[in-house]
């Protein structure tokens, strides 16, 4: 029995991006390590009731970003080169692309950008 | 991979409204929605699928055979639920299981037994004392336990509350898990089908106004804010299905949005501020006001 994604329709992001940002999350958990063979397309499409052509694009795209490995006639499994950390380093960049915009609409120079940082942690440290 | 459905050139008139030329296709193992206002043809469409209704021209082909001469053959393999669906009302639910499957030797006991539970229909009540959702939900179940290759189903959540509703569709999804299994269905919601469906078909006044996979539609449309001063009429394009000033700001609805969408609108003199997806229901929308305007 496959186990469904966790989708939300309250989600303003595309279905098929959902399902790749669980998958990843999955991936960097550990949950599913190097080489695990994926649910089928249709097995997922109907774990998580969402439609065939959905899932599909996401294991594409993660194909593309080299997450997955597709083998003809075989399924997706995980690549082996999707190293838990290179996820996380993708994943902790999209939160700092965001700070970088944030700070750019704030008008916070680069160095005044590292003190507020610096300060930050040190906040964090006495906690 | 071959089509489970194909329509060509049908159309059918009456004194007031006509079904205006349609072309459908559904390949095998794909799931299709048929979205549109009431009244838009998509029952008419529906029964002459079945061959409930002969079209006044053109061809219909469902699993392999031609409707309607062969609509028996055809019928065999086909489950086809509507709201006009009657059943006896002083017989209860298991009667009407026994019933059906003296018929279809597909009928799968266990799976039926499995429905009855899930969408909580007593068994051995008359069908008299179902409410409306328990009615709907029964004639899905006598359709499903047959395990028919292609549903076509006419609005086969209307009416129902929301919890009934998500058990229905938690059913369809069976569906996905077989590739030689196909569906069509119709709603006027398209809440209701852009979940499941891998391609769907506007319809309205009688005529397809898209029919497409669902990821290439939410690709395409895009709502564009821009800043600027310009008149309407120098941005009259195919792909234009809305502009509305408020302000400074200018709202578009654009099809067959792509990376050069923005540099025509900035050599039109406008600002792009802002570029947003757009919903199924907003691209819906946006199809049958374009239809309106051409």
């Amino acid at each position: 029995m496959v186990e469904g994604l966790f989708l939300s329709q309250a989600d303003s992001r595309p279905m098929y991006l959902q399902i790749m940002e669980q998958i990843k999350l999955k991936v960097v958990a550990g949950d599913w390590p190097p080489g695990f063979a994926l649910p089928s397309i249709r097995e997922l499409a109907a774990a998580t009731k969402v439609s065939v052509i959905t899932v599909k694009r996401a294991y594409r795209e993660l194909e593309s970003e080299g997450v997955v490995v597709t083998r003809q006639g075989r399924g997706s499994f995980v690549a082996e080169s999707a190293g838990q950390a290179e996820l996380r380093d993708t994943e902790l960049n999209r939160y700092l692309v965001q700070l970088l915009d944030a700070a750019d609409r704030l008008g916070l120079s680069a160095d005044e950008l590292m003190l507020c940082l610096e300060a930050a942690l040190e906040e964090r440290g006495k906690q | 991979m071959t089509d489970v459905i194909q329509m060509r050139g049908v159309a059918k008139s009456y004194q007031n409204f006509q079904l205006d030329h349609i072309d459908l296709t559904l390949p095998a193992g794909e799931i299709m929605g048929l979205v549109g206002v009431n009244g838009a043809g998509k029952s008419t469409t529906l029964r002459i699928l079945m061959g409930l209704i002969a079209p006044d021209s053109g061809s219909v082909n469902v699993l392999g055979h031609s409707l309607p001469e062969q609509q028996v053959e055809a019928k065999r393999d086909v489950g086809f639920a509507s709201e006009d669906m009657r059943l006896y009302k002083h017989k209860n639910l298991a009667w009407h299981m026994n019933f059906v499957q003296s018929f279809f030797p597909s009928w799968d006991n266990r799976y039926a037994q499995h429905l009855a539970q899930k969408f909580g229909l007593p068994l051995d009540q008359n069908l008299k004392g179902f409410s409306h959702g328990q009615r709907v939900k029964a004639a899905l179940l006598l359709l499903l336990a047959r395990r028919p290759g292609l549903l076509i189903l006419d609005e086969p959540t209307t009416g129902l509350d929301p919890v009934a509703r998500s058990e229905v569709l938690e059913e369809l999804a069976e569906v996905l898990e077989n590739e030689n299994r196909s569906v069509l269905f119709s709603s006027h919601n398209t809440h209701d089908v852009e979940q499941l469906s891998d391609s769907i078909t506007f319809l309205h006044d009688g005529r397809v106004l898209a029919s497409e996979d669902i990821e290439s539609f939410l690709e395409k449309w895009r709502c564009v804010r821009c800043k600027g001063d310009i008149d309407p009429q120098a941005l009259q394009s195919s792909n234009l299905a809305e502009f509305r000033r408020s302000g400074s700001l200018i709202n578009l609805k654009l099809d067959n949005y792509n990376d050069s969408t923005a540099a025509w609108l900035q050599s039109k003199g406008l600002e792009v501020v802002e570029v947003l997806r757009m919903t199924l229901e907003e691209i819906f929308i946006a199809n049958v006001k374009r239809g309106r305007a051409q």
